[in-house]
C-alpha cells in the first residue's frame, strides 16, 4: 500500500545547512514550551515526499501543538523546520502556505456563513486566475461528492460534508504537505471509510505527503505508511504499523486494554 | 466570479459593482439606487438651500457610517472611534486653510486632511494588529482613542494652543473654517452651499461604488474570509494582519473625507465630535442599518439624523432617549440589522413568485447570498 517506501530511498543529499532535501519535511529538536510546562521537546522528524504519516500518542502528548508548530500558528522555544529543503522556521503561518503546507483543523472550520463555492473561491483565488473559478470548484466539488451542495451555506452542511468541504479547501490550495488533525473524529463508519479512501488517493494520486493526527487504530491501520508515537512531547516509537500494534511498551502507554 | 443576473440593461456596466458579498445585484435594485439618488439630488430644488444646509451634514454622516459598515460589516473589524478620523481631518483641514485661504491653500487642505487621517489610521491601525490586538479590545481601543482627543481638545481653550492663525479653542471649537474650493493660484471654484450639497452627495455614491467594487472584488472575498474566520484564513496564505491594516485605514479615510465635508459645511468643529455620544453614533446606525449592507447603513444614518434634527428642532431632548430605545429594538428583534432583513423578505418573495427557482447549483448557484 505505501507508494514511497522510505528504506528505498537513496542517500540523502544534505546541504550546507544539514537539511535534508530529499525531504519534504524535517524537524531538528523542536521544542515548545508554555510557562513551565514542556509540550513538545526535542522532536527530530522526517517525512518523505508523497508518505502518509500517522501520528497517535495519548492526550497531552503534544500532537497538536507539534502540528501548530509546522503551521506556524505556534513558535517554537527551540529547534529548527526545514521543508522542501529550505528553513521555513521563521516563517509565518500564510508564507508557509504559499509553499505549499496545507492544514485541516481538528473542528470543522469552513465559512459556515459563506456557499460551498465561496468557501472553496477563498483558496482558490490563491492559486488560479479569476476565469478558472468556476470549472476548478466543479472539478474540486466533483472529487470530493459536493457539486449538489453548490450554493448550499456551508453551516447547513452535515458534519460529514464540512469534513469533506474542508479537505478539499485543503486540496484547492495544491498542497505538498497537508497536515489533519483527527480528520474522522465524530464522523460515521462510511463517512471514516469515505475519508481513509480520500486520504490515500491525496497520497498516492496526487502525490502530497500527509501528516494525519488520528485516535482510532483501525483507522491508522487503514491509511498509514508508518506511524509516528509521540508520548510526553517526543517521539517515543516510530516504524510501520504492525510494528508499532505488536509493541508492548506502545500498548501500555497508549492502545491501552482493548488491544 | 462570474455573476449570472447578467440579463437587465447595462449588464457589464454593472459587472464589476455585483457579486455575492453584496446585496441587491439587479436591475431593479440599481433602478432603486437611482431614483433614490435622483430623489436626494432634488432636495434642495424641493426644499430650498436650507435643506442642502442640512442634508450635505446627513450626507458627511453617512459617509462616516459607511466607512464603519466597510470595517465591521466586511472585516469584523468593530472600531468605535471612527469619529477620531472624521474629526481629526476636519480640525487639520481647519488648521491648514485658516491659514492659508486662499484656492491653492484650500486644495492643499483638503488633501493634506484627509492624508492626515489616513496616516492616523495606518498608525493606529498597525500598532493594534501587529501588536495582536484583537476583537473587543480593538473597540475598547479606538474608542479610548476618541475619548483622549475628546479630552486633549478640550483644554486647548487657552491662546497658546494655536497653530499660526488657527485657535483649536478648546470646548468652544475652532470656528471660521473656510468653504470647500478646489484650484490652483486664481484658477479654480469655490463651492458654495448648494454646490457643497452636490459634492458631498456626489462623494457619498462615488464611495458607495468604490466600495461595492472593492468587497466583490478578490479582496473583498479576503475580508470576508478574514471577517468570518481570522485563522483559518491564514492558512490559506492571506496575510490577515495586512488586510486587516489595509481595511482600517481604507476605513480612516473614508471617515476623514466625511470629516472634512462635515466641517466645511459647519465652518466649524469642536472635541464634541470625538465625545462618547458621536462616537457611538456610527455604530448605531450599522446596527440598525445592517453593518453587513453599506446602502442600509447610509440609509439608518440618513433617517436617524433626520428624525434626531427634527425632534431637536421642535425643542425636544428625547433624541438620544429615541435612538438608544430604536438600537435595543432592532438588536432583538433582527440581530443582523433592518438591510439583511429585507433582503431576505425579497429573496424570499422571488422564490414565491417564480414556482421553479433556478435550483441553488451551478451555474446558477452564484444568486446573491446574504453573508
Amino acid at each position: 500500500m505505501a507508494t514511497s517506501d522510505p528504506s528505498v530511498k537513496t542517500t540523502p543529499a544534505v546541504d550546507e545547512t544539514g537539511a535534508d532535501s530529499s525531504r519534504i519535511l524535517q524537524t531538528r529538536g523542536l521544542r515548545k514550551e508554555f510557562g513551565g510546562l514542556t509540550a513538545t521537546d526535542a522532536v527530530d522528524f522526517t517525512l518523505e515526499e508523497g508518505e502518509l504519516r500517522c501520528l497517535i500518542g495519548p492526550n497531552g502528548a503534544g500532537k497538536s501543538t507539534f502540528l501548530n508548530l509546522l503551521t506556524g500558528q505556534l513558535a517554537p522555544t527551540a529547534g529548527e523546520i526545514y521543508y522542501d529543503g529550505a528553513d521555513i522556521t521563521g516563517l509565518p503561518s500564510h508564507e508557509r502556505v504559499g509553499r505549499g503546507i496545507s492544514m485541516k483543523f481538528q473542528v470543522p472550520s469552513v465559512y459556515e456563513g459563506l456557499t460551498v463555492a465561496q468557501n472553496l473561491r477563498i483558496p482558490l483565488q490563491q492559486v488560479v486566475e479569476p476565469d478558472a473559478f468556476d470549472a476548478r470548484t466543479r472539478e474540486i466539488l466533483e472529487r470530493f461528492d459536493l457539486l449538489e451542495q453548490w450554493g448550499t451555506v456551508a453551516g447547513e452542511l452535515s458534519h460529514g460534508q464540512q469534513q469533506r468541504l474542508e479537505i478539499g479547501m485543503a486540496m484547492a490550495m495544491e498542497p505538498k504537505l497537508m497536515l489533519l488533525d483527527e480528520p474522522v473524529a465524530g464522523l460515521s463508519i462510511e463517512e471514516t471509510a469515505d475519508i481513509a479512501e480520500l486520504l490515500r488517493e491525496i497520497a498516492d494520486d496526487d502525490g502530497v505527503a500527509l501528516i494525519v493526527i488520528e485516535h482510532d487504530i483501525d483507522f491508522v491501520e487503514t491509511i498509514a505508511d508508518r506511524v509516528t508515537v509521540l508520548d510526553g512531547g517526543s517521539i517515543f516509537r516510530e516504524g510501520p504499523i504492525e510494528e508499532i500494534k505488536a509493541d508492548p511498551e506502545v500498548k501500555r502507554i497508549y492502545l491501552g486494554e482493548d488491544h | 466570479m462570474s455573476v449570472d443576473s447578467s440579463d437587465g440593461p447595462l449588464a457589464a456596466v454593472r459587472r464589476p459593482f455585483e457579486g455575492p458579498n453584496t446585496m441587491g445585484n439587479s436591475p431593479a435594485f440599481w433602478l432603486g439606487l437611482a431614483v433614490a439618488v435622483a430623489v436626494l439630488a432634488a432636495m434642495p430644488v424641493l426644499f430650498g438651500l436650507y435643506a442642502a444646509e442640512v442634508g450635505a451634514v446627513f450626507l458627511a454622516y453617512a459617509l462616516l457610517g459607511m466607512s464603519l459598515a466597510f470595517i465591521w460589516g466586511y472585516c469584523g473589524i468593530l472600531s468605535f472611534g471612527q469619529v477620531a478620523f472624521f474629526g481629526v481631518a476636519g480640525y487639520a483641514f481647519g488648521i491648514v486653510a485658516i491659514n492659508v485661504a486662499t484656492l491653492t491653500g484650500l486644495t492643499v487642505a483638503l488633501i493634506a486632511s484627509i492624508a492626515v487621517s489616513t496616516v492616523f489610521a495606518a498608525a493606529l491601525g498597525y500598532f493594534m494588529f501587529y501588536g495582536g490586538v484583537r476583537d473587543v479590545y480593538v473597540t475598547i481601543l479606538t474608542l479610548v482613542v476618541a475619548l483622549v482627543l475628546y479630552t486633549f481638545m478640550g483644554q486647548t481653550a487657552g491662546g497658546e494652543w494655536a497653530v499660526g492663525d488657527a485657535r483649536l479653542g478648546g470646548f468652544n471649537g475652532m470656528s471660521g473654517v473656510p468653504d470647500l474650493a478646489v484650484g490652483v493660484g486664481s484658477t479654480g471654484v469655490e463651492i458654495g452651499l448648494l454646490g457643497h450639497y452636490y459634492v458631498t452627495l456626489g462623494a457619498l455614491v462615488a464611495t458607495y461604488l468604490g466600495l461595492r467594487a472593492l468587497v466583490n472584488s478578490q479582496f473583498g472575498y479576503a475580508m470576508v474570509a478574514t471577517r468570518e474566520d481570522e485563522d483559518r484564513t491564514a492558512m490559506f496564505g492571506y496575510d490577515t494582519t495586512f488586510i486587516k491594516l489595509v481595511v482600517f485605514t481604507i476605513g480612516g479615510a473614508i471617515a476623514g473625507l466625511g470629516g472634512v465635508l462635515f466641517t466645511t459645511q459647519n465652518n466649524y468643529v469642536d472635541p464634541s465630535v470625538f465625545g462618547i455620544t458621536a462616537a457611538a453614533l456610527p455604530v448605531v446606525w450599522a446596527s440598525v442599518g445592517g453593518r453587513t449592507s453599506l446602502l442600509g447603513t447610509v440609509g439608518a444614518a440618513l433617517a436617524i439624523q433626520f428624525v434626531d434634527y427634527r425632534l431637536a428642532l421642535s425643542g425636544s431632548e428625547w433624541a438620544l432617549v429615541l435612538i438608544g430605545s430604536l438600537l435595543v429594538i432592532v438588536v432583538l428583534l433582527m440581530p443582523e440589522g433592518v438591510a439583511p432583513r429585507l433582503h431576505e423578505y425579497v429573496l424570499e418573495y422571488r422564490e414565491d413568485a417564480d414556482p421553479s427557482p433556478v435550483p441553488r447549483e451551478p451555474p446558477a448557484a452564484t444568486e446573491e447570498v446574504s453573508d
